[in-house]
């Protein structure tokens, strides 16, 4: 089974009046796939990820998401589509400060009914088990305030707040860049597991190509994206 | 809908120190307005339980609110007055039950003072029905006896078998313009009734054709005070004139041709107006100033609610970031905006209940004071009507009003979509 779950050709996009900053002429993550998408700041890769999430829309070229095209859907349709099938783990500042750790873990069933099923009737237990797979079970830690974690604890319960509920696709921005390497591999080793385990997709994006080793397959966006080598891939 | 309250109710409580000032200032404006709400009904009520059980009050041709003035309230005085016969002519009518004559003029230490019979003890009701009670000593009995009212002797710090002596006129203690030389005794103090009654210093009219031997000029004769007390007791005290009655019917029912036979008597012309009519007309001139007080007091609920607003909107900057965590996590924009409309909303109502529970805790806790002092009657009791449509529209006004900073999140998150830089 290798149904895409991106699929992307002839993709560009520009900001209102400004140059083309993307232009992907074809990229596809399969399903199952644990992806490695290198970009140096500049390169494009908040944009492509915007567009993924759809909460972009391109203005030219198609994009798929599970099967879905994005330019023909509404732009709550393209809502619905993140809510129920992809998780997002930012860089840092992962957690709504006024929601217990598994408050926020519970987060995307609050706006989803379909991960909200998915999660199963006990969705308490079923973070608490997340959590737990992250290596964090201690209840006084759970206890905390998220702003009282440490950013390696704040970054795992991002990665079971994406991973709750099964959704299809993981998309990662930067979610180690705050670590030491350590932690670094510890997260990226925690969080491959689970993705393995659910079978969603992972498209992991990070400047750092050390990182390449630890997935399935990496795309370096400096050499897919035109739009940079056109303007000499400087940025 | 209930996982966004949720969320607005965590989101809030992250807040406590901001929301908490908001709700307070919320809360005082609420409290403001209820304050002066309840202060205006019961004023208005106390108002027209001023006098009752009199059907018509009787004096000579004035204004309906004049007469009501002086007569009952006190203030101003009389044009002219009416004469003994006539006031007996009326007295003696088949459909009339009972009369109070009253003669007023007179004042001490700026209490007016009013000449009248034992009837009025008995006939003047105010509050709906109650009867002037006494919280110590009798009615008058002797010629030189006189009965005060509560904030008389609160005032003046007067017990019974304090004497007292009367100042012709109105104005303040003046040697040789007073009644000095006929000073009266304190036989009994009335209970507090929030009526001018509490106001007043009762005398029989006896004892104010009395004290006005050797006046009848207008000015005191210099040989007044040379008349001995006995030979004024030998004296016919009944009074040439009378400055107002209190008049009760025999059947209500007649009340109208009552007063139109009054009102057209032969001979000496009269006026009789029916408390109630003339309470209502008297309080549309003063329910003008209560009236600009309501208004300012709801533009103070405004400013309370434009405080919502304030700090709603001065949070949003920092909240950036939440508001993308939230998109990202699978809220749409119009969840965006619901979560922070509920907030304001919130805001809004718990400002609203603290602000009534505030009200209606003062008034439990100063009601009986204010009663027992004053005789003014608080409307107690459960919240009413008033309580609950004042929650609803500041719990609505905020709601609309926080629809400003949500639609202005809701915008900025859609530009923002899942990048804020930090």
């Amino acid at each position: 089974m290798s149904q895409p779950v991106i699929e992307i050709e002839q993709l560009a996009f520009a900001w209102k009046q400004g140059p083309q900053v993307l232009e992907v002429p074809v990229f596809r993550v399969d399903a199952g796939e644990r992806v490695f998408l290198r970009g140096p700041s500049g390169s494009g890769k908040s944009t492509l990820l915007g567009l993924i999430a759809g909460v972009l829309a391109p203005q030219s070229g198609t994009i798929r998401v599970l099967g879905e095209d994005m330019r023909a859907l509404s732009p709550s349709k393209r809502d619905r589509l993140r809510a129920d099938h992809v998780g997002v783990i930012f860089q840092m500042f992962n957690l709504v400060p006024y929601l217990s750790v598994t408050g926020n873990v519970l987060l995307p069933l609050r706006f989803s009914p379909a991960r909200r099923k998915a999660a199963g009737g006990d969705a308490e237990r079923e973070a608490r088990r997340l959590l737990a797979r992250l290596g964090l079970a201690d209840e006084g830690l759970l206890a905390r305030r998220v702003s009282d974690l440490s950013v390696g604890q704040q970054q795992r319960v991002a990665a079971a707040r994406a991973l709750i509920g099964a959704p299809r696709l993981i998309i990662a921005d930067e979610p180690t860049s705050a670590l030491d390497a350590d932690a670094r591999d510890r997260f990226i080793a925690l969080l491959s597991e689970e993705v393995t385990r659910t079978g969603a997709s992972l498209l992991f994006v990070s400047h750092d190509a050390s990182l390449a080793p630890l997935f399935t397959r990496a795309v370096d966006l400096a050499a897919i994206n035109k739009a940079m080598v056109a303007a000499g891939g400087s940025a | 809908m209930t996982a966004l309250f949720s969320l607005a109710w965590a989101s809030l409580l992250n807040r406590k120190g901001s929301v908490v000032l908001t709700i307070v200032a919320v809360a005082l404006s609420v409290a403001l307005f209820l304050g002066v709400e309840k202060a205006r009904s019961g004023a208005r009520e106390g108002f027209g339980n001023t006098i009752s059980g009199t059907d018509l009050i009787i004096g000579a041709p004035t204004g309906s609110v004049n007469l009501l003035l002086y007569s009952v309230f006190r203030m101003g005085s009389a044009t002219a007055e009416v004469s003994w016969p006539t006031y007996e002519k009326i007295a003696s009518r088949p459909d009339i039950a009972w009369t109070v004559p009253v003669a007023l003029g007179d004042s001490h230490r700026g209490y007016r003072v009013m000449g009248t019979t034992l009837g009025y003890f008995d006939h003047y009701k105010y509050g709906g029905g109650q009867a002037l009670t006494f919280a110590g000593g009798q009615p008058f009995s002797d010629l030189f006896d006189a009965v005060i009212g509560a904030e008389v002797a609160r005032e003046l710090g007067y017990t019974v078998g304090t004497p007292v002596v009367l100042n012709h006129g109105l104005g303040a203690a003046d040697l040789g313009s007073g009644h000095e030389n006929r000073p009266f005794r304190v036989t009994g103090i009335l209970r507090p009734t929030g009526t001018p009654v509490d106001r007043t210093v009762h005398v029989s009219l006896e004892a104010i054709t009395a004290i006005h031997v050797g006046w009848e000029t207008g000015a005191k004769n210099p040989l007044a005070d040379t008349i001995p007390e006995e030979m004024i007791r030998s004296f016919d005290l009944t009074p040439k004139t009378v400055t107002a009655i209190f008049a009760g019917l025999e059947r209500k029912g007649t009340i109208l041709t009552t007063r139109r036979a009054i009102n057209t008597n032969r001979g000496e012309p009269l006026m009789a107006i029916i408390p109630g009519e003339a309470l209502a007309e008297l309080w549309n001139v003063t329910s003008i100033a209560e009236r600009a007080l309501l208004a300012v007091s709801a533009f103070v609920i405004a400013v309370g609610l434009v405080s919502i607003l304030t700090s709603i909107l001065s949070s949003l900057n920092e909240r950036r970031r939440e508001m993308s965590i939230l998109r990202a996590t699978g809220a749409r924009p119009h969840h965006i905006f619901v979560l922070l409309v509920l907030e304001a909303g919130l805001v809004g109502f718990l400002g609203a209940v603290v602000g009534i529970a505030l009200v209606h805790g003062l008034i439990a806790v100063l009601a009986p004071i204010l009663q027992a002092q004053y005789g003014v009657a608080f409307s107690m009791g459960a919240p009413g009507l008033v309580d609950l449509a004042v929650l609803g529209a500041v719990t609505g006004a905020s709601l609309l009003i926080g629809a400003v900073p949500a639609l202005a999140a809701m915008r900025r998150s859609l530009a923002d979509g899942l990048s804020v830089r930090l």
